[in-house]
């Protein structure tokens, strides 16, 4: 399962977008996470007292201020308000004309529109009230709501996309595989552009109250600036996030041709599930390696060249274990000379919008030569026994990058960026 | 490169549980539309719904699943069981890694939802499923699917309403061109609840009549919109088939396309994918001895289908079986692309039910009343989803 025949069509990316807790756009996205700042902080959307983890990284985003007309704003949910933000950032950073019939679009999102979901839930059900719920209250983008696929068709009417589109919603790795998507499409020839990314917004009630039913999130809900704190021996669950980042992915020699600014070749990509639980983990990390190791052959690249990896990193007790493992088996004695490290420990977790908002911190490490650090990480879990870039940001060139995924439903991820190809 | 095989199939509808139930219903003309009795319609303008009659889930599933499952994952675990069965596969006799699971999806487990919605609204946080976290969200077919099957290859997900029953067997032939060496792809949807009704009721496209035979009626005169339903179908997708196995076809082509903005001047993009499906199968529009059609049942968009398929292959015989069953979301296109699959086996196009008078300015050889007879080696199946998505896929007899 190596794929070895390497794709005609190599896959560059061209344009990033980022629309993250901590300041809005690819630059306030970097300065936040190479000076190893921390976006997370106690739910300020609503009053989280009744819930048992109060804390989360919130965007602070007006739709309006960021180019939104009024009637986008009120159409789209708020997961869909990111993804076009952000796509536009990406378009204008590439520079490209958008060719309608040549271009098309993949946006991973988890959870799609829950959050607007939840709310005119709350109208229709009359606060839980009503289980026979009354279509008369109901607002007319209840129906977008409802099909997710909806938040793609906005960036794909804005972007002025007519090619393949799709939502790719594979849970947490959603934000990888919905680029792994964007880059299937141009090797194959489906188009020579894909406007790829990812978004969530799920800061609601019925969010938290799902993973407080599990304990997935922390409760550390006195210290919400650090309660993030992946590797870390004191961890106790992830930080709820919201946040969405958006590439444009260009077949290489198109972008050549315009003479476009390439960050980087998205050089591999694999996924695997694990098939052994939802919400579980198989402790030796195998699945994942498989994901990874398949990753790096499709980019004919030794484990030995990897210079930096991105780690899933969410900062519960079960994940950081199962992906150290993992890392160790696919880049064995390497794997300690690897620095590696979690951005979640400072934007929290966005469940599948994170993918992508970690490939926008790999591109964005390999072009200031610049590691973000995994923050709040004081005493390492001695099981999580790596180079995490422990709380400051370091200086190093990273032609070659890993970055994973792992999320419920048993989905592992792996992609590999190569900016030497480039 | 080769075009994989299809060589199972598992399907629930509601005209049939089972390949053989359903595909006799369907050449029959069967209608499986009825009123909706998995929830009371009092007070909404839509009562009439294509469900899935019969389907028990503790009669296929282990108590352990239930409480963590939504109805549609029930009916999907069940139509993968039955997939696998049909092709003669074991999973656990294949090589580790190199069998996965890709699904197509709507709108998630609604239902669950609903009900986890009501218990924290209603009666606060701590009442809320511990299964919440998965049980309703877009990816819990496939993996639920990969975790009952022991399947640790590759994973998918695709959502683009309708046209994702297609997509997902695009998908799935990509993995396999990557080196696995089956896939089990599908789409089965269910959103039969209050609150996934009056969702529904937000598109617009409901018909609101109460005659079962009169609701949903694609392409006809008197078409006012489209009657939902339930269920799907899950397929096994190899590349080779194996010594003493059936190939019921193979997917020898896939093309998707996006519409623009409504009010944009710009001209749709449906023709566009079935001419990309098209000759991503190497076919000559000729070739084709069927479509089946999308069918939307909404008078603007069934022209708009006819206008399409008139300008590829000018007269050709098309068909609508989704007219007695409703439209499934994700399901509807799997459950076309199993009806395609059989009218190639079986050299018979199944009928449109119901459907008896043309609307005007659709000018299609529309096979209605009984079937029809005739050799078929290359079938379109064109599927379109809420939000300009248009998918087609052309398959070839193996």
């Amino acid at each position: 399962m190596d794929n070895s025949a390497r794709p005609a069509r190599r896959v560059v990316v061209t344009g990033i977008g980022v629309v993250a807790p901590g300041g809005t756009g690819r630059a306030a996205f970097w300065d936040l996470i190479s000076n190893g700042r921390t976006a997370t902080r106690r739910i300020t959307f609503f009053d989280p007292s009744p819930f048992r983890s109060q804390v989360a990284a919130e965007c602070d985003f007006d739709p309006i201020e960021r180019g939104l007309t009024p009637r986008q704003a009120r159409r789209m949910d708020r997961a869909a308000q990111f993804a076009v933000v952000a796509a536009r950032e990406a378009v204008t950073d590439s520079g490209l004309a958008v060719d309608p019939a040549r271009t098309g679009v993949a946006v991973g999102s988890a959870v799609g529109c829950t959050t607007g979901l939840e709310q005119e839930y709350s109208v229709v059900s009359d606060s839980g009230r009503k289980w026979h719920v009354d279509n008369n209250y109901a607002v007319p983008q209840l129906f977008d709501y409802y099909v997710p696929s909806s938040i793609s068709s906005e960036v794909a009417w804005d972007v002025g996309a007519e090619g393949p589109v799709a939502l790719i919603s594979t849970g947490c790795t959603s934000g990888l595989d919905a680029v792994g998507h964007g880059r299937d499409v141009i090797a194959e020839g489906g188009a020579d552009v894909v406007i790829a990314g990812a978004t969530d917004a799920p800061i609601s009630p019925i969010t938290l109250a799902c993973f407080d039913a599990i304990k997935a999130t922390t409760n550390r809900n006195d210290e919400p600036h650090t309660a993030s704190r992946p590797f870390d021996r004191s961890r106790n669950g992830f930080v709820l996030a919201e946040a969405a980042a958006v590439f444009v992915l260009e077949e290489r020699e198109h972008a050549r041709r315009r003479g476009a600014r390439i960050y980087a070749e998205i050089s591999g990509f694999a996924t695997r599930c694990n098939a052994f639980h939802m919400t579980g983990l198989r402790p030796d990390g195998r699945e994942m390696a498989e994901a990874i190791r398949v990753a790096l052959a499709q980019g004919r690249i030794a484990p030995t060249e990897v210079d930096y990896v991105n780690a899933h990193g969410s900062g519960t007790k079960q994940n950081d274990r199962h992906e150290t493992a993992a890392v160790k088996i696919t880049l064995g004695e390497h794997a300690y000379r690897t620095p590696m490290s979690s951005i979640k420990s400072m934007i929290g977790h966005s469940l599948g919008a994170i993918g992508s908002v970690e490939i926008a911190a790999c591109l964005l490490a390999m072009e200031h030569d610049v590691l973000p650090p995994t923050a709040n990480l004081h005493e390492p879990d001695p099981e999580c026994d790596l180079d995490y870039i422990p709380l400051v940001a370091r200086e190093k060139r990273a032609d070659v990058v890993l970055t994973v995924g792992s999320g419920f439903g048993g989905f592992q991820s792996a992609m590999v960026l190569d900016r030497r190809s480039a | 490169m080769s075009a994989p095989h299809v060589t199972g199939i598992g399907l629930l509808a509601p005209t049939g549980m089972g390949v053989e139930q359903y595909w006799s219903a369907t050449l029959a003309g069967a209608c499986g539309i009825g009123k909706v009795t998995r929830f009371d319609t009092a007070g909404y303008p839509a009562v009439l719904a294509g469900e899935v009659d019969g389907f028990e889930a503790r009669e296929h599933l282990s108590s352990r699943m239930l409480p963590q499952t939504d109805h549609m994952t029930r009916m999907a675990l069940v139509a993968s069981d039955w997939a696998l069965a049909d092709a003669g596969v074991k999973p656990d006799e294949l090589p580790d890694f190199a069998a996965g699971v890709v699904t197509a999806s709507s709108a998630g487990g609604f239902e669950f939802g609903h009900r986890e919605l009501e218990a924290l609204w209603s009666k606060g946080s701590d009442h809320v499923s511990a299964y919440q976290s998965f049980a309703w969200f877009y990816a819990v077919n496939t993996g639920q699917i990969s975790i009952r099957q022991g399947l640790r290859g590759p994973g998918g997900v695709v959502v683009t309403e309708q046209s994702g029953g297609l997509d997902v067997l695009a998908m799935a032939r990509r993995r396999l061109r990557d080196g696995a060496e089956l896939m089990l792809a599908g789409g089965v949807d269910s959103g039969l609840c209050p609150w996934g009704w009056v969702a529904q009721i937000a598109s617009d496209r409901l018909s609101y009549r109460d005659d079962p035979a009169r609701a949903y009626l694609p392409f006809d005169t008197d078409a006012t919109g489209f009657v939902p339903g339930e269920g799907g179908a899950i397929l096994v997708v190899e590349n080779d088939v194996r010594p003493g196995a059936r190939s019921y076809g193979t997917i020898a082509g896939h093309a998707s396309t996006f519409d623009p903005p409504a009010g944009s001047g710009r001209p749709g993009t449906l023709r566009r994918a079935i001419e990309n499906a098209l000759a991503d199968a190497g076919a000559d529009a000729a070739e084709v001895d069927v479509v089946f059609a999308d069918a939307a049942g909404v008078p603007e968009l069934d022209r708009a289908e006819a206008v399409a398929i008139t300008e590829v292959f000018g007269p050709v015989p098309v068909t609508a079986p989704k007219a007695g069953v409703g439209r499934l979301y994700s399901g509807g296109a799997s459950l076309d692309v199993v009806a395609a699959l059989l009218a190639i086996r079986d050299e018979v196009v199944p009928p449109t039910p119901n459907v008896a008078r043309l609307a005007p300015g659709i000018d299609l050889d529309l096979v209605v009343g009984r079937p029809r007879h005739k050799k078929i080696r290359t079938a379109l199946v064109v599927a379109r989803g809420y939000g300009g998505y248009n998918s087609a896929v052309v398959l070839r007899a193996s």
